[in-house]
């Protein structure tokens, strides 16, 4: 199945294009789902993975669809091996200005963690869409 | 001289009803008793499927357990028994429960992370060592991969010296709620309701006191849907099920009593406590005026009654303890034979001890010191409630409608997508009530001390990630000692029953015996099957 598209362009120039994630065995999508709606409500262009997704399928669909930021969701406890992973790949494909941004059950000790293994932000259960929109749409206009 | 009423604010509980200020014996009067309401124990079963309910026995109370390694697993078991909890309710990993083995390169990182890794057979024997299964009933948290784990436990059971017939518990076995919420599925949407079919059609006739489906509101709600939608995807999947066993020519009677359910609680109280009633006197309705049941055993709706995540904050961990306890009672004024709660700790990681034994406790202090054993159904008879139980039997029947109607029935509104995008739509329309205070948060959107972001002082259940490298071992060894000539025979006739289309459970009893593994049965299994193409839909 291949990846959707959920948003329109909403402003005159590049919308900021988004790539919810959904990577490795964790089923659990709300999140995923709710944080695609709000960033499309905000104008963002948003592509959603659907569940299941290897960090090589999100890289490659990340490149085919060029996006700006990739939002990863993981409610499993795996998001450091995951997000280390992405960092990784996305290093070796030379995408390193991807802006990368982790939500799900993040304990607080692993937020310092993911910052510095290159997450730009974290956001966990209970964030407000208004700072996610908020930082997503600063961070991931084009320079 | 006219005293002026007061400007009172509008409530409209999340199933879109109205509620006003004070109810009235009219606002009853089309209700009868014998009719709508009857005797506990006796059609329609609003007031509860047992005669006498909690004065007899008080609900079951089962927290959900396991993580690393079954040795790690089976200890958490005995600590939770060993503190008065009568029953298990088994997580497995999400490998586990992807049918992928802990050596498969998808597996790194979530080996025993979310529940107790299962390779083989030899992993169940030693998470029930010393646990007496005919006498503590388990439920096995587990779905695409069912007819393999159901395999597993009915053959550690019988080691164990107990007999089908006097097996008991309770496997997940939904599969279509897992394309809505939860997310394990593994294969397309037909086969997996046919091997939902081969367990309810295998243990009808060999494990007749087992509940081999729970079919799940639970995570319908959790994944966002209102109260109502929730009761009923939950029943148009239930029918989903019943119509495939029918079609193999057995009679309702034969097996669909054995078909429980698993439904959420969070949020308003009344409308929960509502809809529980609601929700058994329309499945007595169901199952007796279209199903034409005769046993009343067909007709009870059986429920465990969970208190659910979604209720919980990550902010103030601790207000969860006292949120878990007002779900608790939900469930015991709503007349759950088992009920479970979301420990405080949950939006962090799965829970540690402390907070397992916290819910554990909460429930029993409900149980023997609160007095909600003392009568049954003791919410009967108030105009609000039976008002409100009517009202959301109404709006149950008519979303079901609107499922076959508008849909084309579940079956159909799952594969392409259909019912996970309303849920979606639902969820982040409760979302952002929640973030513009039109529902209310208590410590997160109302009474919220700014610049206060300290972490919270809890203790947090921490990964090991040693039980991989175990797991693994344990896993080369049982490869290394079991006899591979009948582990490619016993893989052979797993996919021959596959292909064939006759049941699957002897072929996986056969496999599991010989300890093949959950990958290789699961492997062979997608071969025949494919995998799901999930429709993504927001």
């Amino acid at each position: 199945m291949l990846p959707i598209l959920i948003g329109e362009a909403m402003t005159s120039h590049r919308p900021i294009r988004v790539l919810i994630a959904k990577p490795g065995l964790d089923g659990h999508d709300k999140g995923a789902k709710v944080v695609a709606q709000a960033l499309r409500d905000a104008g963002c262009e948003v592509i959603y993975t659907g569940l299941h997704k290897t960090i090589d399928e999100i890289v490659q669909i990340a490149i085919q669809e060029d996006v700006d930021v990739i939002g990863l969701s993981i409610l499993s406890g795996a998001h450091l091996p995951l997000t280390e992973q992405l960092v990784e790949r996305l290093r070796e494909r030379g995408l390193s200005d991807v802006i990368i941004v982790v939500g799900g059950n993040i304990p607080h000790k692993d937020r310092p963690k993911l910052l510095e293994l290159g997450a730009a932000a974290v956001f966990p259960t209970g964030s407000r869409l208004e700072d996610i929109v908020a930082f997503i749409s600063q961070k991931g206009e084009r320079q | 001289m006219a005293i002026k009423e007061p400007q009172l604010k509008e409530v409209i509980l999340e199933s879109g009803i109205e509620v006003k200020p004070i109810y009235r014996p009219h606002d009853i009067a089309h209700i009868d008793y014998e009719r709508d309401i009857g005797e506990p124990g006796q059609y329609p079963f609003t007031r509860g499927i047992h005669k006498y309910m909690y004065r007899y026995r008080p609900w079951t109370m089962r927290q959900y357990a396991g993580f690393g390694t079954p040795y790690e697993t089976n200890q958490r078991f005995h600590f939770l028994i060993d503190h008065g909890q009568n029953a298990l309710n088994v997580a497995f990993d999400l490998p586990t429960q992807m049918g992928l083995d802990s050596d498969d390169p998808l597996a790194a990182g979530e080996v025993g992370r979310v529940g107790m890794a299962v390779d083989t057979l030899k992993d169940m024997e030693v998470a029930f060592q010393d646990i007496p299964i005919d006498r503590i009933s388990v439920s096995l948290t587990v779905n695409a991969v069912t007819p393999i784990i159901l395999a597993m436990y009915i053959t550690v059971a019988e080691k164990q010296g107990v007999p089908r017939d006097r097996i008991r518990g309770t496997t997940q076995n939904d599969i279509l709620k897992e394309y809505i919420g939860r997310g394990t599925w593994i294969f397309p949407v037909e086969p997996s309701i046919r091997l939902i079919g081969d367990t309810l059609e295998f243990c009808a006739r060999e494990v007749p006191r087992y509940y081999p489906v729970s079919v799940c509101g639970y995570h319908i709600r959790e994944s966002g849907s209102t109260p109502v939608q929730e009761i009923a995807y939950a029943y148009c999947i239930a029918k989903a099920y019943i119509d495939e066993v029918l079609d193999r020519g057995l009679s309702v009677d034969d097996f669909a009593g054995r078909i429980s359910f698993n439904f959420d609680i969070f949020g308003n109280l009344w409308e929960q406590v509502a809809k529980f009633r609601a929700a058994r006197r329309l499945w007595a309705r169901i199952m007796k005026e279209e199903y034409g049941a005769q046993q009343p055993d067909t007709m009870k709706m059986k429920m465990i009654a969970g208190g659910g995540g979604s209720g919980l904050t990550i902010e103030e961990p601790e207000n969860n303890i006292v949120r878990g306890a007002y779900y608790a009672l939900i469930a015991a004024l709503s007349g759950a034979q088992t009920s479970a709660l979301c420990c405080y700790d949950e939006a962090y990681t799965i829970p540690s001890a402390k907070a397992s034994l916290i819910s554990l406790r909460t429930m029993q202090i409900l149980a023997e010191e609160m007095g909600l054993c003392d009568t049954v159904d003791p919410l009967a008879g108030s105009y609000y409630i039976e008002w409100l139980t009517t009202e959301m039997e109404k709006r149950i029947v008519a979303e079901m409608r609107r499922v076959d109607e508008q849909w084309g029935g579940i079956v159909n509104a799952v594969s392409q997508g259909l019912v996970q995008q309303e849920v979606a739509r639902q969820a982040y329309e409760y979302e952002r009530k929640l973030q513009s205070g039109e529902i209310v948060k208590v410590g997160v959107n109302k009474y919220r001390v700014e610049g206060e972001e300290a972490p919270p002082e809890v203790e947090l259940h921490e990964y090991r990630p040693e039980a991989m490298e175990e797991q693994r071992q344990r896993l080369e060894e049982v490869k290394r000692t079991r006899d591979a000539t009948e582990v490619e025979a016993a893989l052979a006739e797993v996919r021959d029953a596959c292909q064939s289309g006759r049941n699957v459970m002897p072929a996986m009893l056969r496999a599991v015996r010989a300890y093949c593994t959950l990958g290789e049965i699961t492997s062979v299994m997608k071969e025949v099957f494919g995998t799901f193409q999930e429709p993504v839909r927001i």
